[in-house]
């Protein structure tokens, strides 16, 4: 098993729904987030193109915040999923430099914190509460392993892109273009 | 004119506008642990090469200097720590891939042999100095005959100890101002000059200075090497490596860099120690405590600028 996500650039229209709903799903504190949307302009004018992108932590298949923890607290989970495990993180924020996306922060109760593509819905057979709210339908969620996964169907049909591929650390967050 | 507009939606502290997770803590703790790697690094070189009677202060003396650093580096790193209780943590897991693992093990071997190494020369400062209880003296007695292999792995663990300093920072790939081999080389030098200098500092005896300023010479001048080299390298690199170094080129750390480690930090006091050495009178304490602070510098510097640097927007 693999889990990935897909979004739809075209589709996205930024009103960061996404957003709110880690929040509120995931007890977010006040003042942070673990998904973002992203607006980038692009272009000379008058033709310019602009990309909206929600991000959050790519899952990496090579990730250097597993490889830099000096506690094993950040760990592998189940399909590839990338997790902190609160009670054995020392908050030495090694993980947090390491991250070439920038994906983790600090959690005010002091262990670090980051997106965990909802794994606790996920077991239960439901959608990351970022997939499952976005009224766009931007977001595919699923099994890369499994041919007929939504994710899997989606990349088959759509060119995409995955960001910092040069770092090395084969990202699971695929953007579509 | 092409242009791109980026505009981010986060907002975490420590991480938005710009990553500053570590603050002074860090630089701390590596300056300390270098300064404490160089000294107990010249005390085992020495010892082992037999001039211990030449060299007093660099073998006996300068190293109890090291536990204390070690201590107060450690004391630095826990500060450091946002989730403290659970600092033990480090300990209950070994995990080789992990830089900052590394250090904490490296530190566990480290800072019991600079204890031990201080111990057995306490006797010789303090002539009147009583260990009172007999265990102790057993102890002491015990080390006295295996300080051969104790100056080994004194040896060994110290230049771990320097190089680490410098791995620490070049395992990041995420930051491409500390991603280069050179960072390894370059702390030790560092840790090594820092040390080279307390021993020039603390020592009375004029031949023993002498040959402390010969040294620092010569590392200050592997230092300048390896930072023209690491400049070189970062510049026939990719894009981001030389945005990162532009940082110093012109960036908002020029003027640092430039000024407070290389300037004050390497060339004034490798000159006062030429002239020094060439017989003419110059007040010991000013190359010195320059060294000391080009080598705090460096460690502040790169911490800072490194965390600066990135690959994404
Ligand atoms: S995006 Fe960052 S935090 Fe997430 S797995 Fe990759 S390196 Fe780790
Ligand atoms: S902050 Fe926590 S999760 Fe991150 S590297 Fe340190 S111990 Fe591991």
């Amino acid at each position: 098993m693999r889990y990935a996500m897909a979004i739809d650039t075209k589709k996205c229209v930024g009103c960061s729904d996404c957003v709110v709903a880690c929040q509120t799903e995931n007890d977010v504190p006040i003042g942070h987030c673990r998904d973002w949307v992203v607006e980038v302009m692009d272009g000379t004018y008058p033709e310019l193109e602009m990309e909206l992108r929600s991000e959050r932590c790519n899952h990496c298949e090579n990730s250097p915040c597993v490889r830099c923890c000096p506690t094993g607290a950040s760990h592998y989970s189940d399909g590839g999923i990338v997790l902190v495990t609160k009670n054995e993180c020392i908050g030495c924020s090694a993980c947090i430099t390491s991250c070439p996306y920038d994906a983790r922060y600090v959690h005010p109760d002091g262990y670090v914190d980051k997106c965990t593509f909802c794994l606790h819905r996920v077991k239960k057979g439901m959608q990351p509460a970022c997939v499952a709210v976005c009224p766009t339908k931007c977001m595919y969620f699923g099994d890369l392993d499994d041919p007929r996964s939504e994710v899997s169907e989606v990349l088959k049909k759509r060119k995409y892109k995955t960001l910092i591929p040069e770092a090395g650390t084969k990202p699971q967050l695929y953007f579509l273009i | 004119m092409r242009e791109e507009i980026i505009v981010s939606g986060r907002n975490n502290p420590l991480i938005d506008p710009q990553l500053h997770v570590w603050h002074w803590e860090i630089p701390t703790y590596l300056f300390l642990g270098g300064l404490a790697a160089g000294l107990m690094f010249f005390a085992a070189l020495y010892y082992l090469r037999g001039k211990e009677n030449d060299y007093r202060t660099a073998v006996k003396l300068a190293p109890m200097i090291a536990p204390i650093a070690l201590a107060l580096g450690l004391v630095a790193l826990f500060l450091d720590l946002h989730h403290k209780l659970y600092f033990w943590r480090l300990y209950t897991t070994i995990r080789l891939e992990s830089p900052m693992s590394w250090g904490a093990w490296t530190l566990m071997v480290v800072t019991p042999v600079s204890i031990i190494w201080s111990a057995l020369h306490i006797k010789e400062l303090f002539p009147n100095w009583d260990w009172k209880f007999d265990f102790a003296k057993e102890l002491i007695d015990f080390f006295q005959k295996k300080k051969k292999v104790l100056a080994w792995i004194m040896l060994i663990s110290s230049a771990i100890l320097g190089i680490y300093t410098g791995i620490l920072f070049s395992a990041f790939n995420a930051r491409p101002l500390w991603n280069t081999s050179i960072m390894g080389p370059l702390f030790l030098a560092s840790g090594l000059s820092a040390g080279a200098a307390v021993v020039i500092w603390m020592s009375k005896d004029h031949a023993e200075r002498k040959r402390f300023a010969q040294l620092d010479l010569m590392i200050i001048g592997i230092e300048l090497f390896l930072i023209i080299h690491m400049f070189m390298g970062f510049l026939a690199s990719t894009q981001v490596q030389i945005d990162a170094v532009n940082l110093f080129l012109g960036g908002p750390y020029t003027a640092q860099f430039w000024g407070f480690v290389v300037i004050l930090g390497m060339i004034v006091p490798a000159i006062l120690e030429g002239l020094e050495l060439k017989g003419y009178k110059i007040p010991v304490a000013i190359p010195v405590v320059l060294v000391l602070f080009g080598s705090i510098m460096l460690r502040f510097i790169i911490s800072n600028a490194g965390q600066a640097s990135r690959w994404l927007y």
